[in-house]
């Protein structure tokens, strides 16, 4: 069992790879399909020498033919080197820019991750506990809502009512100006806790709180209706009246109930987090968050071919790893799960 | 008088209307009887033993009745005085072996939890596992297994080490047998008699007529949610009075006999809107217009302990 698990864990690894290629071969292209280049960007539509937009694209190393333009950074990329920028600011590693962002979107993530799994399962429990009444179709009312809320409207609302007309929370950034905080991981609520800096850690959570919970509500309707499904399907099963007519406690046997059902929502939350990453480049947009997304999309309007390649690729790579976690748990989880 | 179950209903309010699982079910059990419900499926056998339990899934709800067990109506008891009673004097095996136990947990653990909740410590709970397993001829190594490392057999008889832990007054028997093969069959019913042995009460369900009639001391049998024949098993095979009796025993296939097996004509019918009078007149030989299926016959004693509802028990005799 032991053996049979390091090795499934260590093919499932291996597999990340070919996931990164495809997705690396899929961006080099389409960004390069895309009009514009990052020359382009940068010198817009001022009038210069051809010699001189010849001696940038040089620079740029975007005169080699495409085949060798994409070995080269592939190869770059398999000794752990993201590039350099190729717009404004030109030539600072990319590497950079992802070490000081990442940490942003991963906080915002493990919130919003935190906030959806938590309220998907209150809203599925009730939901199942109570079907056919009118807190089951509330609750299904809630779900279809929520997933179809469009994150940036629903940002704004929350920004709107929270943040401008109760003035509670603010609505942009990860601190408040004024406020220092001593960096060691990036995750600016673990930082302060580390460093005892309780100023910066009020103030952090403050600022997390409207993003991740827009990001949290919109992707907790998924769980709700899983949870929700599985849970009125495991408790019609037979095991759970033989756990009642043993004398089991109600308590203890929801809980049961509810570990048979957690086994697929463990499955979503792994391709959850794919949308997550996804939902995150959204909020950050709307609430300024200094993070991957804002990242990308300033990357985006610059084309800046090897930012977008660097970020795209350590995305997928965080990706797999999450979602080889997820594995993992599941066959913790499920002793049927075999290999 | 163990358990006295008196007009007892139990409706299951779907979305397309009202199913009458189980109506005006009245009957008793004694100490150290096994008595058997026998009926097609959806007759209501397994409904009234879930409601004894008071575990009644979800939409279905009790009605009406009692279900007086040593002079106390469960069905009046707090949560806590039921659940101390439940897996304790009462103890319940389900028909599929496959889902009865959680797949999640080694059946040990499932085994223990019965002692433990209901206030064994631990360590006797886990010595005492030990020998219940011995006792249903499983190694004590089988603690170890999750359910789906064992055989449908085996789940049985783990389910059936768990029934046997206290020693209960009664033991109610789902169709515990029917997902099994015969063999194993067999020997899962022997385990069923030895607790019989030992004073235990039997509310035993199935379909097959022929396994009530081995080991039980009484059949009942249920038709659409009725319960229209009761009494001892001599009573019942040798001398059936209702016509629906009369044709279960007749559907069953004697390997001596030569020519067809005679099945029952017609369906079950629809719970949500059973027939009128006697819920069994529209697949009757012997119906009556005008009175079977305007008039519902009474459940009565016909002679000592035997009862029936028929407006015509025994009619087929002239």
């Amino acid at each position: 069992m032991a053996r049979g698990l390091g090795q499934y864990i260590l093919i499932r690894a291996l597999m990340i790879i070919p996931t990164i290629l495809i997705l690396y071969t899929l961006v080099f292209f389409f960004l390069r399909i895309l009009p514009g280049n990052p020359v382009m960007a940068v010198v817009g539509t001022k009038n210069i020498p051809p010699e001189q937009l010849e001696h940038l694209m040089e620079m740029a190393g975007l005169n080699k033919p495409l085949y060798v333009q994409y070995f080269d950074y592939l190869k770059g990329i398999l000794h752990g080197d993201f590039g350099v920028t190729l717009a404004f600011p030109m030539g600072k590693p990319v590497w950079d820019y992802i070490s000081q962002r990442f940490p942003a979107t991963l906080e915002l993530a493990i919130w919003a991750f935190t906030v959806s799994v938590l309220l998907g399962l209150i809203t599925g429990v009730l939901g199942a506990t109570k079907k056919g009444t009118k807190v089951d179709t509330s609750m299904r009312l809630y779900s279809i809502i929520a997933y179809t809320l469009f994150i940036p409207w629903f940002g704004m609302m929350l920004q709107y009512v929270f943040g401008i007309h109760l003035h509670w929370l603010p609505t942009s950034g990860r601190l408040d100006p004024g406020v220092d905080l001593h960096t060691i991981t990036g995750l600016y609520v673990l930082d302060s806790i580390l460093t005892g800096n309780w100023e910066a850690l009020v103030s952090s959570i403050r600022h997390l709180i409207l993003p991740a919970l827009t990001l949290g509500i919109v992707l907790s309707g998924a769980y709700t209706r899983l949870v929700r499904n599985n849970m009125v399907d495991v408790l019609s099963q037979d095991f759970i009246r033989s756990y009642q007519a043993r004398g089991v406690p109600d308590r203890k046997v929801l809980w049961y109930a509810l570990k048979n059902a957690f086994i697929p929502v463990v499955t979503l939350m792994g391709l959850q987090f794919a949308i997550l990453l996804g939902g995150a480049v959204l909020t950050e947009t709307t609430f300024s968050w200094p993070g991957m997304g804002t990242f990308l999309v300033d990357r985006i309007d610059y084309r800046d071919y090897n930012a977008i390649q660097g970020a795209v690729i350590f995305f997928a790579f965080f990706v797999g790893v999450i979602s080889l976690i997820v594995d993992i748990v599941y066959a913790i989880l499920d002793p049927r799960v075999k290999y | 008088m163990l358990l006295e179950v008196k007009n007892l209903s139990i409706y299951y309010y779907t979305l397309t209307g009202v199913v009458k699982g189980a109506e005006g079910v009245s009957f008793s059990i004694d100490r150290g009887e096994w008595v058997t419900f026998v009926g097609e499926s959806g007759s209501g056998k397994s409904t009234v033993a879930h409601a004894i339990m008071n575990i009644v899934p979800s939409p279905g709800r009790i009605v009406s009745g009692e279900v007086v067990f040593q002079d106390r109506d469960l069905l009046k008891l707090s949560k806590e005085e039921l659940r101390e009673i439940r897996g304790k004097e009462i103890s319940m095996i389900f028909q599929d072996p496959m889902t009865s136990l959680d797949p999640l947990r080694k059946v040990g653990d499932q085994v223990i939890e019965v002692m433990t909740v209901h206030g064994i410590p631990e360590e006797e709970a886990r010595e005492r596992a030990k020998e219940l397993l011995e006792k249903v001829n499983l190694p004590p190594d089988r603690l170890d297994y999750y359910p789906h490392q064992l055989s449908g057999g085996q789940r049985q008889r783990i389910s059936i080490a768990m029934a046997m832990a206290f020693n209960p007054k009664l033991l109610i028997a789902d169709e515990p047998t029917t997902a099994l093969d015969v063999i194993v069959q067999d020997s899962i019913m022997d385990l069923i008699e030895a607790l019989k042995a030992e004073g235990t009460s039997i509310y035993f369900v199935t379909h097959d007529i022929s396994l009530a009639a081995e080991r039980s001391d009484k059949i009942a049998v249920m038709y659409a949610g009725k319960l229209v024949e009761f009494g001892t098993v001599e009573q019942i095979l040798e001398n059936p009075l209702h016509p629906y009796t009369k044709a279960l025993i007749e559907a069953v296939p004697d390997l001596w006999k030569e020519g067809k097996v005679r099945a029952i004509p017609g369906y079950p019918p629809d719970l949500r809107n059973p027939p009128s009078g006697c819920r069994f007149h529209p697949r009757c030989p012997l119906a009556k217009a005008g009175l079977c299926d305007a008039e519902e016959p009474e459940f009565e004693e016909v002679e000592k302990g035997h009862y029936v509802a028929c407006h015509f028990p025994g009619g087929w005799r002239g």
